[in-house]
């Protein structure tokens, strides 16, 4: 089958870190990113735990040297996560070739629109803010803080596996030769609209999630951006580019049975991780980590488990879900956890699920609860959304 | 209490989208979920929320919803019981 | 490499009316999108009656979808394999508004699930693929406007790559008065070109 798609560069901001060897430092000494909500004001604050990005507006906003209170958090993060990426796949001229931006984001500016709500008709002065809440607004801020001028720049909005769409998109594009290089991932911050859109469906947990634990109680929100830069061959070849990994296979899948909840057996988990070990040409059992969603709600880690083992049957790879260390960062998960897998490649190591204690009723499986090293070759990735929208990524150390 | 029940029919019409259900089509007994209306999981949400709304009783358990929504037999009958308004 | 792929059929909904294949197929004056969905709902005999639950959207998709996927059903064109790939400009910006005031009133808190659940454009696509039970790939971008060779090369990617055998593509968008939907399949047989230049002209043929 296909050779993968060069991964280059990457960056990363989340609760466990501002870029991606602090995540990594992170993610080896157990250090959770899940604490109470201290930026936002809400009513919920004392019955949710969230994973919050320590730096707030006016340090990031110094950070990229922009002017005060003109960008939604989700612009800010993603500014700063995607010019990691670019530094660490040492582009300089970002418009010296063919070069994308493609971006998953759900929240976009409701940040801003929420707070300002009912001032904009009196104060002229924040009035930046009211295109702000369209989603593609976020995604063309940040490219043109990169300085990308004329690149394909597009905006995917799939709920919970935008960026893992993203990736997929920007890896079809390298393929088809369509793009040189493409900068990959997603981004959501915290809003109220989402603490309280989830409060709603009953599915946040008042203390630190515990992902396929038995006794789990839902799901932490959190806020991230992460980003990949992917490459095409003769551009690696060219440039003399360090490879850090490589998109090996994608798939997506609709689960075609409920707006928010997953089907009782994860058919469209199936359907899209049978689908990536193809594009990939693996088998199942050449996968060495699975990155899960695990987004220890009661419907995704059973309906998820069940899908591993249709699957995998009774080779279900070490697992784990790295959201109990920053929360469920919505449209930029796929993004997290795509930077979580290379790093994991990259230094064989097995990131911990924390918090599980308990074993599920309905089957028998233990996701990995301590680092663990191992040699590993191929990490597959799953991202769900609501919707029904169901990706995996698969990353390899070799094409 | 039947006065309740067919108030909780019109509500549950009114607030879940039935467009094509008529209250008397209800029966007290009726499942809610599953076979009988059909209702599903936001559907038990949005119940959730109506109780707290109209009947000031909240619960924090989705799960406790299951039992007291099985017919507006079952949902009348806690009200009665927990309702504060 | 490059085989050509056509248009089997599209369908249009906009101001009022439904248009399907340049015969218009329903019209009905009324001051409200929800009105006006709801008409052309009962004129198509739609029978489906979680349509009611959705958000404008969602209905506004979900509709156009199914004249245009129930009329190849019809024709035994349909296949099962049909990936979505919908775009539009206002995301789900109509329902978030409406999430948003329900949580903005700190005196009469009771925020709706079943309103929160639509507040993600791609929810229409699940919608569609729930009804006619399409297990396929899809996705849903954000652009400034309909992006036609956007769309024309998305989706000869993916019956190129044998991703699918059909495509559902279009522009769904609803924006306070605005809406608009245009949806057309495409795949290996059909009357119309599949090219840029006649997705175009479909596209505003009608306008």
């Amino acid at each position: 089958m296909g050779r993968g798609v060069a991964i280059t560069g990457m960056g990363i901001i989340s609760a466990i870190g501002n870029n991606v060897q602090e995540n990594l430092r992170s993610l080896t000494s157990n250090k959770i990113g899940i604490s109470k909500i201290t930026q936002i004001k809400t009513i919920h604050e004392d019955e949710i735990m969230v994973g919050e990005i320590e730096d707030t507006n006016p340090v990031l906003e110094k950070k990229l040297g922009i002017e005060a209170n003109q960008w939604s958090r989700t612009v800010l993060i993603g500014s700063i996560a995607a010019k990691e990426a670019l530094e660490s796949a040492e582009i300089t001229d970002i418009n010296e070739v063919s070069t994308g931006f493609i971006s998953g984001t759900t929240v976009g500016g409701m940040d801003k629109s929420e707070q300002y709500f009912y001032d904009y008709e009196k104060n002229p002065g924040i009035r930046q803010h009211i295109t702000g809440l369209h989603a593609g607004d976020s995604t063309n801020k940040i490219a043109k803080y990169l300085g990308l001028e004329k690149g394909f720049v597009t905006t995917i909005s799939t709920a919970c596996s935008s960026a893992a769409n993203a990736i997929m998109l920007g890896a079809r594009m390298i393929k088809s030769g369509q793009l040189d290089r493409v900068i990959v991932g997603g981004t959501d911050s915290l809003s109220k609209f989402t603490i309280n859109g989830f409060k709603t469906l009953m599915i946040l947990s008042d203390t630190y999630s515990t992902p396929f634990d038995d006794n789990r109680k839902g799901l932490n929100l959190g806020e991230a951006a992460a980003y990949l830069v992917l490459e095409s061959d003769a551009m690696v070849q060219k440039k003399q580019k360090k490879v850090l990994g490589y998109v090996k296979g994608y798939g997506n899948a609709n689960d075609a049975y409920h707006q928010t909840a997953s089907s009782e057996n994860g058919d469209g988990a199936v359907l899209a991780m049978q689908k990536a070990l193809k594009v990939a040409g693996l088998l199942p059992e050449s996968i060495d980590y699975l990155n899960a969603h695990g987004t220890a709600t009661p419907n995704n880690d059973l309906s998820e488990g069940r899908a591993l083992l249709r699957i995998f049957k009774d080779g279900v790879p070490e697992f784990s879900s790295t959201k109990s260390f920053t929360g469920h960062t919505l449209a930029a998960a796929g993004g997290v956890e795509a930077v979580y897998s290379v790093l994991a490649l990259q230094n064989n190591l097995i990131f911990p699920n924390l918090n599980f204690q308990t074993p599920m009723k309905e089957f028998d499986l233990t996701p990995i609860t301590e680092t663990k090293e191992k040699p590993l070759q191929t990490v597959l990735s799953n991202s769900f959304g609501f919707g029904g929208n169901c990706s995996t990524l698969i990353f390899s150390k070799e094409a | 209490m039947s006065e309740l029940k067919q108030e909780l029919k019109e509500k549950i019409i009114e607030q879940l989208n039935l467009e094509d259900v008529a209250v008397d089509e209800i029966q007290d007994n009726d499942l809610l979920f599953g076979e009988g209306l059909g209702l599903d999981s936001i559907d038990a949400l949005e119940l959730i929320v109506m109780l707290d709304k109209d009947y000031g009783i909240k619960l924090a358990d989705p799960k406790e919803g299951r039992k007291i929504f099985e017919s507006v037999q079952t949902m009348a009958a806690y009200i009665e019981a927990n309702r504060s308004r | 490499m490059n085989k050509n792929n056509f248009i089997q059929g599209y369908c249009r909904i906009k101001d009022n009316t439904v248009l399907k294949n340049e015969e218009l197929l329903f019209s009905e004056d009324t001051s409200t999108l929800n009105e006006f969905l709801k008409l052309a709902y009962q004129h198509f005999k739609t029978d489906y009656s979680k349509f009611f639950k959705m958000d404008r959207l969602s209905k506004l998709g979900f509709l156009c979808a199914d004249v245009l996927l129930n009329s190849l059903k019809e024709n035994n064109l349909f296949q099962e394999n049909t990936a979505i790939v919908l775009a539009n400009k206002s995301a789900s910006l109509d329902t978030d508004r409406k999430y948003q005031k329900s949580i903005e009133d700190a005196d009469n808190y009771f925020p709706s699930p079943a309103v929160f659940v639509y507040t993600l454009p791609n929810i229409c696509m699940g919608e569609i693929s729930i009804r006619h039970k399409l297990y396929s790939e899809n996705s849903f971008f954000i652009f400034d406007a309909f992006n036609a060779d956007y769309l024309w090369e998305y989706t000869n990617s993916l019956l190129q790559n044998k991703k699918a055998d059909s495509v559902l593509c279009g522009w769904v968008d609803v924006d306070e008065d605005s809406y608009e939907a245009f949806l057309y399949v495409v795949s290996a047989n059909g009357n119309l070109n599949h090219t840029k230049e006649e997705i175009t002209r479909l596209y505003f043929t009608n306008e």
